[in-house]
């Protein structure tokens, strides 16, 4: 491998930036004639816009325009899309409601922009939108799932009868009831899956930059997909052909899945550019995260699992009403069934499954995904089920997994997945040694003797990565391949750029895919540079989401690199006079096998471009691009076991451990795996003991700041003890699976199962908090 | 408008800006000294910290001209040249940072924090101290390995002057 190549923990590239204060973010950006954009949004969940007044404002100092959403209609921009088609069981194809980037008619969410200000500084704006007067006439509004579809509700969209967007299945309904009929034992819960903002430490920020001469934009902007952006302005919004339009994501302050879409900030800041004839930037502030971001989560879900008498699970069923706001926003609609249902047989055996959920729309903000994205969903769902179980068939909790784990591959299971391969036995043993499982009851009994309440909860989960192939989701309904590209350039001097589609807002491409190309060639890695986010010079590409990055587009980096190796390796052979068959790379020079002849890495790639003496008909340049298209998703898959103690007097909760056994295949960086791990694990005890976004039943956003809403902070959470056990993805050519979601999937539910275990009782719900906690203790 | 007239990173500046200006935007927006971020509106994430006089500070929390005449220090300032402040070194080995939006005001209190603890630092004390940064990424776990590193890097160093 080489101190820099596959498995190697190499001390991250993009460091130096970041750590002297050199990264470039959005808002770090400013361009000459830049005016500053501030939008006046909705204090009302549910209200006719009247009329907009702008005249005081344009009296402002500083003001250049006052711009509003029947602007935006009569410039004929489109509507914001959702990019994946759901149909119902009926059917019919999901109901959806127009979603304006500002509303000239009817505001649906505390937060919707109804009109902009763009002026000389970002305070003139300020003061000006201040003074932008809109006339609402209040609608009675609805924020909880339920009330939501009861009759008589408010209604959002007349496309919508009864606020429903689909209600959709998946499964054979018929045998699981006949499961069900021969159960010997069978366990319900009723859960909540709490809603969640994504919280990405950066505000999202979008500079757009009009040249009339060219008739050509440039929109820099906080994205995960510079390039899926492109394509959907262009395609959908009509903001101006592809080719007339760079979209450049440069240096991004964290995603989770809230910088995947493309939202109306983005879309007025271009169209507002060329209406006023300068860049325009817009830099949203904290609580316009809180109040726009796409949430993540918010599932209400009824679930039933049945036994055999030898605790053997005979079926699964699941009836799951999901929250997404009010519009469905780019990959809502998958979020809740092909990411979510697909996985609800975790890493069991279930013979037979049926799920259905029912998207709702309410006046909140849009739902769509968040690190995890349906898997966190499934798991938890699934993993407080085998727990519950358990205890009521009064076994002990992994004995219970253990009995159904899958222990044969691939296994097809009832919910469309077939997952390649997995160790399940492996990720628990590991977990259990860890944390010592064994000695827990000699633990807990001395917690007891203190006055504690100690509880041990696990969690086993499965997730899906890498979402493909593209025809197979294609099939499904969505509106996009799911491929990755990548451009391998050797240079006349040696050094190497590799173009990816990928992008990178915190997970360390720059040195992971370096540490690719050096296992290959055996050169250095400070003579590899990672080239992304920039659709100028990157020509596709499907972007950061999913746990996708390494699975995909490093893999088409590979298929890249393999084609440049062969072609190298005809130059080198002709220059050393020998055949191509016998030349191998090592420690970046080609070499003659059995000889001591050899042509360093530099000469090869000048020889392609002088091209004074190549093969005969080989064109000059050492340059080459892939499109990869994985033929399955991965499986990343682990165990998770947590330790903690409740103060029965308070309710507060304190960990004692948290184990982590993850099998991601192979690792590329383990200290950047690590720190996926971390996160996300992070995320995961976030939503399980801190966060939740709470609306007031008239869509009042209760939490909508840092002071309101619960971010994990140091002192929060344990130091983590994580391991790998390891079985090789089959599906790709570096036998990776993915790493970047394991943690929020995994965590919630070892967390809650540990609480209730220590407190005895199951009555509990995200987020755990010490006031939840002592109710269920005392009631 | 007024002038504010104060050292930033070693150099005497004066800057003429509207009354309302936090010290925040005089860096970023005046200055260029953009590597102190802005994570929120409600001085809770830390992304903006920097010394004034020494000490660490949420320069979102400060109008600039409350900070005339003092001495400021942001992320751009700790480094000697090429050679790293040893907790910016502790970050990168330690992996403490991800996306590097919160790493500049992380980096700058924990550098107080090693300086009033005296370098005497244990697991829960840096948790604990490290409550008013907000990071996404990293979990802490790594965060506070750098920040133990680093106490032990910056007592070798002191040691040695």
């Amino acid at each position: 491998m080489g101190i820099e190549g596959i498995g190697a923990s190499v001390v991250r590239k993009e460091d130096r930036r970041f750590i002297t204060g050199k990264g470039r973010y959005v808002d770090d950006i400013k361009l000459v004639g830049m005016t500053y954009a501030q939008f006046i949004r909705s204090p009302h969940a549910h209200a006719k816009v009247k009329s907009i007044d702008s005249s005081e404002a344009l009296k402002k100092p500083g003001v250049i325009a006052v711009l509003t959403g029947q602007e935006l209609v009569d410039d004929k921009i489109g509507n914001l899309i959702c990019g994946w088609a759901i149909t119902s069981k009926d059917g019919s194809p999901m109901k959806m409601g127009a979603w304006p980037a500002m509303a000239p008619e009817t505001v649906r969410f505390v937060g919707q922009a109804v009109a902009v200000v763009i002026a000389e500084t970002k305070n003139q704006a300020r003061d000006a939108a201040e003074a932008v007067v809109v006339d609402y006439e209040e609608l009675p509004a609805v924020s909880d799932i339920k009330a939501a579809i009861k009759p008589g509700a408010p209604q959002l969209h007349p496309e919508a009868s009864g606020n429903v967007v689909y209600d959709w299945h998946l499964g054979d309904e018929a045998a699981v009831k006949d499961a069900f009929s021969k159960a010997a034992n069978v366990v319900t819960l009723e859960l909540t899956n709490n809603r969640l903002v994504p919280n990405a430490m950066e505000p999202r920020s979008a500079i757009a930059d009009y040249d009339a001469a060219e008739e050509h934009f440039t929109l820099y902007t906080t994205s995960q997909n510079p390039h899926v952006a492109r394509l959907v302005l262009s395609a959908f919004y009509n903001i101006a052909p592809e080719h007339k339009l760079r979209v450049i994501a440069p240096d991004v302050g964290g995603g989770f899945g809230s910088k995947i879409y493309i939202y109306p900030e983005e879309m007025v800041a271009l169209w507002a550019s060329k209406k006023v004839g300068r860049p325009v930037k817009w830099t949203g502030d904290r609580t316009e995260a809180f109040l726009t971001d796409a949430h993540g989560r918010d599932h209400v879900s009824k679930a039933e699992l049945a036994f055999d008498k030898d605790n053997k699970i005979l079926g699964l069923r699941v009836k799951t009403h999901a929250n997404f706001g009010a519009y469905m926003s780019l990959f809502s609609s998958a979020v809740p069934t092909y990411l979510y249902a697909t996985l609800l047989s975790g890493q069991y055996v279930i013979p037979a499954i049926y799920a259905e959920v029912i998207g709702v729309y309410t006046n909140t903000t849009p739902v769509d995904a968040y690190r995890g994205a349906g898997r966190p969903e499934a798991s938890y769902l699934i993993e407080r089920m085998m727990e519950t179980a358990a205890r009521q068939l009064k076994v002990d909790p992994t004995e219970l997994r253990k009995k159904n784990f899958i222990t044969q591959f691939p296994y097809q299971t009832p919910v469309i997945m077939t997952y390649d391969t997995g160790d399940f036995h492996a990720s628990i043993d590991a977990a259990m040694k860890a944390i010592d499982y064994a000695g827990f009851p000699a633990r807990k009994a001395k917690a007891k003797a203190d006055g504690k309440l100690r509880g041990i909860g696990v969690s086993c989960y499965i997730e899906a990565c890498g979402i493909a192939p593209s025809k197979a989701v294609g099939s499904l309904g969505a509106g996009v391949g799911l491929w990755e590209s990548a451009e391998v350039r050797v240079n006349p001097v040696g050094t190497i750029e590799i173009l990816t589609g990928s992008h990178s807002h915190g997970q360390g491409h720059e040195t992971t895919f370096c540490q690719i190309i050096a296992d290959r060639l055996g050169v250095p890695i400070s003579q590899v540079s990672i080239v992304h986010g920039d659709t100028d010079k990157v020509q596709f590409g499907m972007g950061t989401y999913g746990s996708r990055s390494i699975a995909v587009g490093g893999a088409a980096i590979v298929k890249a690199m393999e084609k440049v190796e062969a072609k190298a390796k005809k130059i080198a052979a002709h220059a050393l006079e020998a055949s191509e068959n016998d030349i191998v790379i090592e420690n970046g020079e080609f070499k003659v096998t059995g000889t001591d002849k050899s042509i360093a890495l530099p000469m090869v790639a000048l020889a392609a471009y002088t091209a004074h003496n190549l093969p005969d008909g080989m064109e000059p340049g050492l340059k080459e691009t892939a499109f990869y298209d994985p033929t399955n998703f991965t499986f990343p898959a682990g165990a998770y076991i947590c330790e903690l103690e409740v103060d029965p007097t308070t309710g507060k909760t304190s960990f004692v451990n948290f184990v982590a056994a993850d099998d991601f295949g192979r690792l590329i960086n383990p200290m950047i795996v690590a720190g996926q791990v971390h996160g996300g694990l992070a995320q995961g005890i976030g939503q399980a003991l801190l966060e939740s976004a709470v609306y007031d039943s008239n869509g009042q956003p209760v939490t909508a700041s840092f002071m309101d809403y619960t971010m994990p902070r140091a002192d929060d959470l344990p130091s983590f003890q994580i391991s790998h056990t390891t079985t090789l993805c089959p599906g790709n050519p570096l036998g990776v699976k993915g790493c970047g979601e394991a943690g929020a999937i995994g965590a919630s539910a070892a967390v809650i199962n540990a609480i209730t275990d220590a407190i005895g009782s199951n009555k509990l719900e995200m987020p755990a908090t010490p006031d939840r906690v002592w109710h269920a203790i005392h009631g | 408008m007024s002038t504010v007239k104060l050292t930033v990173n070693g150099k005497a500046v004066s800057v003429d800006v509207e009354d309302r200006t936090l010290l925040v935007h005089l860096l970023r927006e005046n200055l260029n000294l953009t590597g102190t971020h802005v994570g929120c509106d409600t001085s809770q994430c830390g992304a903006c910290v920097v010394h004034i006089d020494g000490r660490a500070v949420k320069s979102c929390t400060v109008l600039a001209g409350q900070a005339a005449g003092s001495n400021v220090t942001t992320i751009e300032g700790i480094a000697k040249g090429d050679e790293l402040h040893p907790m910016q070194a502790a970050f990168r080995d330690n992996h403490g940072l991800q996306c590097g939006y919160c790493t500049p005001g992380m980096i700058m209190s924990a550098i107080d924090i090693v300086h009033r603890y005296g370098g005497e630092l244990d697991e829960t004390t840096v948790r604990h101290e490290l409550e008013g940064n907000i990071c996404r990424c990293t979990g802490y776990h790594n965060i506070v390995k750098a920040v133990l590193d680093a106490a032990g890097r910056m007592k070798v160093a002191q040691a040695a002057e």
